[in-house]
């Protein structure tokens, strides 16, 4: 059938409403735009890293997941899925359970591509029949904005702050998505939320329904960290796929594809001039800074041109 | 029949796993632990187990995965050493808070730095406040005699917590030893289903685990959690009683050897007590009325029914195979004064560290133990009450 977002959105939601996220927060949206790919009738185990979404849906005694759902800590969504999906084929073995589970966990890109990398990594590569998706925000955003290897380069955060002698985070971002992709698992993808959420949605269906681990990484906005109008946050995130600071691609099967094109690529200054965390890159001394970056997205989309097919060395 | 055998430490224990057959194991080896997994992986391999086994990529994942497999409502377990349950640190808090059964074979190794393989008991007295249950081992016959009763007080619906079984590295994990074992139907009966009432793959009911828990509800959770433990040293009783049924051997929350009449006593944990035994013998033969209190359970810590045993005993030592670095002594010193601080009449009570990091102890080193005891007890002077056993270098005593 063919894709309807207006159906999809008439779907019963498997995170409750009344939840403590930020209004504009991109966690949420990415929570219910991958959660609704599971067939209704198809039971889930969400698990959850510590951070912004955990803190704050899952507040003793109040929950917003209305399937069976696991925080344990900041750093092992990834192995304590792996133990959930262990269990289940345990169980499932000795005819303890008789429907279909599916097992989703999420973190952000703190609990992903910094302290939890080590037991996604571990899960990827035992090829558990999970996914695990990233929603990357960019920075810590839970403590309070500070740096993480996701954070792009020049970011004004709380502990790369833009001062007197220094011009944010110096280091460029740490492509989480082509490592996961290099463990070989059977699907790995990149999206956000853009214009119908077909994108996200086809994404995680294959994600959840492909055999064995997956991994998603969805660019997900914090307007608090970013410093953006809380309602741009579907602008923001074309800017971010029409920049090519954030390309829209998946690996199936070890073949790599290319999901988007923009027809014309727009400067990475349109991405960053409406956020305030690069507020300080727009003044006159700074536009070399500015080259600079657009030097590396240019260099990383050729990279990734290559990989997908789209040209050759 | 039970089984005549004979088996190290680690055979003993991966033998009882086999026998609980678990639902899961998550693993990663650490000497002088690394035994456990490969035998156990081996049954799975030949099809002798039903149980899915998650080669993790470290400790700290492998506990990761057991507090998600036990909360999905699988029976699970691990076995560990030393460093790698220092990494398991955080999340043992977790396991036990959440109320999840997991089940921990522990074989005591020295904690780093430096880095060290042998026995002593830095690694599981470092987690003695996390909430678990502990329960020790003087030999090869008494770790899987734990090991397998451990389970039966752990799922118990009045303590629902998780509980480490310890062993010393080494000195009974590989040394090979006759054992008794039980027959294999009588394990799987003893230890019976693991049926939860609450588990993440219940079908009619879902459940969200590992909340944010604010002031409002902390405190009592942590209350409850503490009810739970104490109910473990009843269970822990009850639990014993059945095991005698099927196996004809007796346990309890400590063991009491020669202790009745004696002047002069010393409290030890793990595999010092087998040589320690043999050291009250010896003196026995020569009149002296010597005893010692071997440690089963640490936590709970049977406080009450330590002092009644001990309450007669004119001088005592409290025997730590762990530094605790306050400078008065180790954690088995502090427990054991605290426990008789009520008595009217306590024994003058002094603590000695030995056998760090694998430091071998003789009957002779013990036997200077009681000579020590029996010095306080004639002149009636103390001393120095934070002493060290066999050092060089160092007056220590």
């Amino acid at each position: 059938m063919a894709y309807n977002l207006k159906q999809e959105l008439s779907k019963p939601e498997r995170l409750a409403g009344g939840h403590r996220m930020c209004a504009g927060c991109g966690a949420p949206i990415a929570v219910r735009g991958v959660t609704r790919a599971v067939k209704e009738g198809d039971k889930l185990v969400v698990g959850c890293a510590t951070g912004c979404l955990e803190v704050s849906t899952f507040m003793y005694p109040y929950t917003s997941w209305k399937d069976s759902f696991i925080h344990n800590a900041f750093e092992n969504a990834g192995a304590t899925m792996s133990g959930v999906e262990a269990a289940y084929n345990a169980l499932k073995r000795k005819g303890k359970i008789k429907g279909e589970y599916k097992f989703i966990a999420f973190g952000g890109d703190g609990g992903t591509y910094d302290i939890g990398f080590q037991s996604l990594s571990g899960a990827m590569e035992r090829g558990h029949d999970m996914v695990y998706v990233c929603y990357d925000n960019g920075a810590y955003m839970n403590t309070g904005i500070q740096r993480s290897s996701a954070t792009p380069k020049f970011a004004d955060t709380t502990t790369t702050p833009s001062g007197k002698v220094s011009t944010g985070k110096s280091q460029g971002r740490k492509d989480l998505t082509q490592i996961i992709a290099n463990h070989h698992i059977p699907y790995v993808a990149q999206t956000t939320f853009f214009r119908n959420f077909k994108d996200l949605h086809e994404k995680s269906e294959k994600a959840i329904y492909k055999k064995g681990a997956a991994f998603l990484n969805i660019l997900a906005p914090c307007p608090r960290g970013w410093r953006y109008p809380t309602e741009d946050i579907m602008e923001m995130c074309k800017l971010a796929v029409d920049t090519c600071f954030w390309p829209l691609y998946e690996v199936e099967d070890g073949k790599w594809k290319l999901n988007y094109i923009p027809k014309k690529k727009l400067p990475i200054a349109d991405f960053l001039k409406p956020q305030g965390r690069f507020k300080h890159l727009f003044t006159p001394d700074n536009e070399h800074l500015i080259e600079e970056y657009q030097k590396e997205i240019d260099q990383r989309w050729e990279d990734l041109l290559v990989l997908c097919g789209e040209k050759s060395l | 029949m039970s089984i005549r055998e004979r088996l190290s430490g680690n055979e003993a224990i991966a033998f009882a796993m086999k026998q609980i057959n678990p639902d899961v194991v998550a693993a990663f080896p650490i000497t002088p632990s690394t035994e456990i997994p490969q035998y156990f992986s081996q049954y799975v391999a030949d099809g002798q187990v039903d149980t899915e086994f998650v080669p993790v990529e470290s400790e700290h994942s492998a506990i990761s995965a057991c507090v998600g497999s036990q909360a999905a409502g699988a029976r699970t377990m691990t076995a560990t050493s030393s460093c790698g349950l220092a990494l398991m640190h955080e999340i043992l808090y977790i396991a036990a808070s959440n109320r999840l059964p997991i089940t921990i074979a522990a074989i005591n190794r020295a904690l780093s730095g430096p880095i060290n393989i042998n026995a002593d008991h830095s690694d599981t007295m470092g987690s003695r406040d996390s909430g678990w249950i502990q329960i020790y081992s003087e030999n090869n016959q008494e770790a899987y005699d734990n090991f397998i009763q451990a389970l039966k007080i752990v799922e118990h619906k009045d303590v629902q917590l998780p509980a480490m079984v310890c062993q010393d590295g080494f000195i009974t994990s590989h040394a090979v030893e006759n054992i008794e074992l039980i027959e294999d139907a009588k394990v799987k009966e003893f230890v019976g289903e693991y049926n939860p009432e609450c588990y993440l793959l219940n079908e009619k009911q879902p459940m969200s685990v590992g909340p944010y828990d604010t002031p409002s509800y902390y405190l009592e959770h942590k209350r409850q959690q503490a009810e739970g433990m104490k109910n473990a040293k009843i269970v822990a009783l009850e639990v014993a009683k059945e095991f005698e049924k099927i196996s004809g051997r007796k346990y309890g929350l400590f063991e009491a050897y020669k202790l009745e009449d004696a002047e002069a006593a010393i409290v030890i944990i793990n595999s010092t007590a087998g040589t320690a035994k043999d050291a009250v013998d010896k003196m026995r033969n020569e009149g002296k009325k010597v005893g010692l209190l071997k440690i089963r359970l640490f936590r709970p810590f049977p406080a009450e029914e330590i002092a009644e045993a001990l309450k007669h005993v004119k001088v005592l030592a409290a025997m730590d195979k762990t530094e605790s670095f306050s400078s008065q002594g180790g954690p088995l010193g502090a427990e054991i004064k605290a426990a008789l601080y009520h008595e009217e009449k306590s024994p003058k009570i002094v603590n000695y560290i030995y056998g760090l990091g694998g430091r071998d102890v003789k009957v002779e080193d013990i036997s200077s133990v009681y000579e020590d005891l029996y010095e306080i007890l004639a002149t009636g002077v103390t001393g120095e009450t934070y002493r060290y056993l066999s050092v060089r270098n160092q007056e220590g005593k």
